[in-house]
């Protein structure tokens, strides 16, 4: 056993379905999700002989979006390719997509990664290689097997089904540079694509829904070496379905990998599968059946060509991204990092806070007294308007400032009769003054804001 | 030239006989050879033509139209299931 | 004359007059199958109950005064055939292949609904050479094709039953598609007038495709002026086709008689030098003294780069072959791969092979830019001359089985036509006389989208030579 300490080096590819009405190359609706199976397709999609693919352009423009989106540049010619290789669920024997001029290519996203160790968040950006435009492929479910009739060499007299309603849906590759060196990375990365791609309003990006894809690649290197070293394997994992088995995946495929380069093994190239039920990756294609995908130009579609005009169009229907709706909430509303980031997560968070800070300054209430009430007492804000909510916090305001006196005198009992959980406030542990707010509350007859109580309590045993 | 015909025949999702693999390890050579020929002419200045209407950005707008139905979908296929295409699972992906 | 002899424009002249009816031309032609298409074998499917029942409805409409839409139904009652490339929705559609066998497409191609929308009745689908695969019409797996103007020889292929069925008098026209020859070849076989359009002139929409980039979809004809009332009905954008500009379509047939008075004909010298036939090189001799004499100035030009041309399709074609094969898998329709019969295979493995890792650029990126300088060669032409002449093949029509065996000399054949495939431009073969009783033909090029140009020129010379008018006698 050697010693050397590796570090991972991890690239990624994403698969982003558009939710355009009609799908990629048909006219064939691409709204697919829990439909009576093969209901939704045509000549085209199901790849019948003599069918011929004409682009979508609304997933054309929302592609450029996402490049842009994602600090790409766009160049002004692109066209699409066949990539050629034959499986059940790709009806006809290739895929359209694009080779060697892709939509949108040399972008990046910036991360903020929670170092647990030094209690901050250190800053990283991800260089994206290139954003691309393909088909998606047909359903197969696998009825009457299970996933080991995928496994090299079992020849299993088992049964695929297929359903070609997800065929030819719009579907976004976003391939980015090997710069990730942690799972956590990974998933930082995939909550903020999919926060983007929400907010431009072009994908649902589910991934439960297959609606966001990932296949990492992933290798190790030693850390004494990291600028000699050339990495000669490379091994993509597919499979991971759910957020919740992105980390386990990644760490798993980490960890087997150190363990076969410490026994001074290469790990082989090859793709593997994440197996949820046996909590490991499984070798589904070796490198010596590797694909020979044979690119060619797209016959049937002619080349795209865009304007610099039509560039700068598209970039101006995209509205406040993520990061700057944070730094702006920041900035506008005073808020800290902590509140803003939870109120943009979703656009629809941040234009409901919004809009009650709105109504809000008409009663006299703050901004930042309305985020604490939002994510506090977690809101539902698909049931409550905005209205009705600064009414709710203009009138527990009142009750609160109606019983002032009540509630000193509630206050300073709490505190008289708690003397070491306020001890132990003043040494820093926060839960004790929860605990003093929380028998505060208790005491109190009426409803109160428990946000604004806490500012008074923290106030008053400074 | 020579071709590994196995791994083309492979690659092509065609099974062939060995006789047929011979016979067109030969064919195959022998058109390769001809085509050849093409190296005699200097292309390093010239850009590719894989299509030549000349046309670009032809596109259609977002909208729906209706789709197949179901019957009609699977009525040329020889195995069926529930709505569904029915194949052996003996590929792996 | 019997009915199933007459061009479309006489028919069309009978059935407005009331000389006759669509059921009796539809039945005469009918008969002419039933007598004679067992030894021809030009047909795969007839489908006599649906096109008597089309012709029944023809007449319905003519007897009830559908005169008024007679320009909007140029075919209405007209017997025609589609090449077994056409997909027709509830009709067999095999592409010659036994991978197809039981195939029944759920839809129509662009172009036979524009045909059936013109009134056409749809007699049958032809026989070919399996996926258009073929210049003769031996590789079909549903047998061979025979030419009616001698049954020992090819028709030409690929589209060979839409000629030999045409030449035999079946029907009045027949769809064909073009991707290297495969309309001109046949036409020129069997005496008739064969039409591959300017690329993208005619939607390829539900046609099976053999090679995207290259494949043109025409049709056969007794004659010039019948092949510019069809081309009239199929040209124009297709929105199911992204490679159909949406240029406005002309009346092809308004220009015909303008005649070829001063135009300037080019004959490419690179064709008359290697490899023709003398016979055919002295055919061309009397097609040019006809032309001159038609008032043409006739200017020697050169392509440079024809003899390149082959080598430049066997590359491109098969490349493009190989992956508009892979969707037959069996899983959807058709029977699977190990249907696939010699010729399929074998340009789906050199177009595998040219596609693969390390051998693209080599290969097809290669054969793309010798492209660039085939059709600049036309170019530079037709800013010299207004058309270009040629024969169709070096060779007329060869014995069956002469060339099975040697796919590379099948390959040859196609050397004079394949040229305009890779360059997108316009021909029209004509027929131009008989070699030991064999038809031959010459073909006028001209520039993208000059298919009236070519009319103009191909009306001119059929109606000084009139080679049309002779028929193949069929022996029962």
């Amino acid at each position: 056993m050697n010693k050397t300490k590796y570090q991972p080096v991890i690239g990624l590819e994403v698969h982003v379905e558009l939710k355009t009405k009609s799908k990629m190359f048909c006219g064939c609706s691409a709204q697919y999700f829990g439909k009576e199976p093969n209901t939704h397709v045509c000549p085209v999609c199901l790849g019948l002989p003599g069918a011929l693919p004409v682009p979508n352009n609304k997933a054309m423009e929302w592609c450029v979006m996402i490049g842009l989106a994602l600090n790409c540049k766009i160049p002004l010619v692109s066209k699409f390719d066949r990539k050629n290789y034959f499986y059940p669920d790709l009806p006809k024997g290739y895929q359209i997509s694009q080779y060697d001029e892709p939509i949108a290519r040399n972008g990046s996203l910036k991360l903020k990664i929670k170092n647990e160790k030094l209690k901050n968040n250190l800053e990283k950006t991800i260089r994206i290689r290139r954003v691309h435009l393909e088909e998606d492929t047909a359903k197969l479910i696998h009825q009457f097997g299970n996933q080991k009739s995928k496994i090299k060499n079992q020849k299993y007299e088992e049964f695929s089904l297929i359903d070609f309603n997800r065929s030819g849906v719009p579907l976004v590759e976003i391939v980015s540079e090997p710069d990730f060196e942690s799972a956590l990375e990974v998933v930082e990365y995939l909550k903020k694509l999919q926060q983007i791609v929400r907010y431009l309003d072009v994908s649902n990006a589910d991934m439960e829904k297959g609606e966001m894809r990932l296949e990492p690649n992933i290798s190790l290197r030693e850390i004494s070496n990291v600028k000699f070293q050339i990495i000669n394997y490379k091994v993509e994992v597919k499979n991971i379905n759910s957020f919740r088995f992105v980390e386990k995946a990644i760490d798993y495929e980490l960890k087997r990998q150190e363990e076969l380069l410490k026994r001074e093994e290469t790990p082989v190239q090859e793709t593997r599968g994440w197996d949820e039920n046996k909590q490991k990756t499984i070798s589904q294609r070796s490198k010596e059946e590797a694909h020979d995908y044979r690119y060619f130009p797209e016959p049937d579609i002619p080349p795209v060509h865009w304007t610099g005009n039509q560039i700068s169009n598209i970039k101006n229907q995209i509205e406040e991204l993520p990061s700057e709706k944070l730094e702006r909430f920041k900035k506008e509303y005073g808020l800290n990092d902590y509140d803003a980031e939870i109120l943009t997560r979703d656009k629809t968070t941040a234009d409901y806070f919004e809009e009650a800070v709105k109504i809000g300054a008409g009663h006299m209430i703050a901004p930042k007294q309305i985020a604490n009430v939002v994510i506090n007492k977690k809101i539902d804000i698909s049931s409550t308007l905005p209205a009705h909510l600064i009414t709710q916090i203009a009138s527990s305001k009142q009750t609160a400032t109606l019983s002032d006196e009540a509630l000193e005198k509630i206050i300073t009992q709490i505190v008289d009769e708690n003397p070491k959980a306020v001890e132990d406030y003043k040494k820093g542990k926060s839960n004790a003054l929860m605990f003093l707010v929380g028998q505060v509350i208790r005491k109190y007859p009426k409803k109160i804001d428990a946000g604004g109580l806490r500012e008074r309590m923290e106030k008053m045993l400074q | 030239m020579k071709i590994n015909v196995s791994h083309i025949a492979k690659l092509a999702n065609l099974s062939l006989k060995e006789e047929e693999k011979e016979k067109f390890e030969k064919q195959l050579s022998s058109i390769l050879d001809y085509v050849k020929k093409l190296e005699e002419v200097d292309t390093s200045k010239v850009e590719p033509t894989p299509q030549v209407t000349g046309l670009k950005n032809i596109t259609r707008e977002d909208q729906t139209i209706p789709s197949l139905s179901q019957e009609e979908a699977l009525s040329n296929a020889k195995n069926k299931h529930n709505g569904f295409f029915k194949v052996k699972t003996i590929l792996e992906k | 004359m019997k009915l199933n002899e007459l061009t479309i424009t006489e028919a069309r002249e009978g059935l407005k007059n009331k000389k006759f009816s669509s059921s009796e031309l539809t039945r005469a032609c009918l008969e002419q199958i039933e007598k004679h298409d067992a030894k021809i074998n030009a047909f795969i499917t007839v489908c006599k109950k649906q096109a008597i029942e089309q012709a029944k409805e023809a007449d319905k409409l003519l007897s009830n005064g559908a005169m008024e839409q007679w320009s909007n139904l140029p075919l209405l009652g007209i017997p025609i055939a589609l090449k077994d490339l056409y997909s027709t929705k509830d009709i067999k559609t095999t592409a010659g292949s036994k991978v197809l066998k039981d195939y029944s497409p759920v839809y129509d191609a662009t172009v036979v609904k524009k045909l059936k929308d013109a009134g056409a009745v749809i007699i049958g689908k032809t026989n070919l050479d399996a996926w258009a695969h073929g210049s003769s019409g031996e590789n079909s797996d549903f047998g061979p094709t025979k030419n009616p103007w001698n049954q020992e020889y090819v028709p030409g292929g690929s589209s060979s039953g839409s000629a030999a069925a045409l030449a035999a008098d079946m029907y009045l026209a027949a769809t064909g598609t073009d991707t290297g020859g495969s309309i001109r070849l046949p036409a020129s076989f069997c005496n008739l007038v064969g039409l591959k359009p300017t690329y993208g002139r005619v939607s390829r929409y539900g046609i099976i495709a053999m090679a995207s980039s290259l494949d043109s979809i025409g049709h056969l004809a007794k004659t010039v002026e019948d092949s510019a009332l069809l081309l009239n009905i199929t040209a124009g954008n297709d929105v199911f086709d992204a490679t159909t500009p949406k240029k406005p379509v002309p009346d092809y047939q308004k220009g015909l008689q303008k005649g070829i008075k001063e135009l300037k004909i080019g004959i490419p010298k690179e064709y008359l030098q290697t490899g023709l036939d003398e016979k055919v090189k002295e055919n061309f001799e009397d097609t040019k003294r006809i032309l001159s004499r038609l008032g043409a100035n006739l200017i020697e030009v050169s392509l440079p780069h024809t003899e390149y041309a082959i080598a430049c399709y066997y590359i491109i074609q098969p490349a493009e072959v190989s992956s508009n094969l892979e969707r037959y898998d069996g899983i959807r329709f058709g029977n699977d791969r190990s249907f696939f019969t010699d010729e399929a295979k074998r340009r789906i493995m050199l177009g595998t092979f040219t596609l693969s890792a390390g051998y693209y650029e080599a290969y097809y990126k290669k054969a793309m830019q010798v492209r660039t300088l085939i059709k600049k060669d036309f170019e530079d032409a037709f800013v010299k001359v207004d058309a270009l002449i040629a024969p169709v093949s070096p060779t007329p029509s060869w014995k069956l089985g002469e060339k099975v065996d040697d796919p590379l000399k099948m390959y040859l054949s196609d050397v004079f036509t394949v040229t305009a495939n890779l360059a997108g431009i316009p021909a029209l073969a004509v027929p131009s006389g008989f070699i030991n009783g064999l038809p031959v033909g010459i073909q006028i090029l001209g520039p993208q989208f000059s298919e009236e140009l070519l009319f103009q020129v191909g009306f001119a010379y059929e109606q000084a030579t009139e080679w049309y008018k002779r028929k193949a006698i069929l022996n029962l």
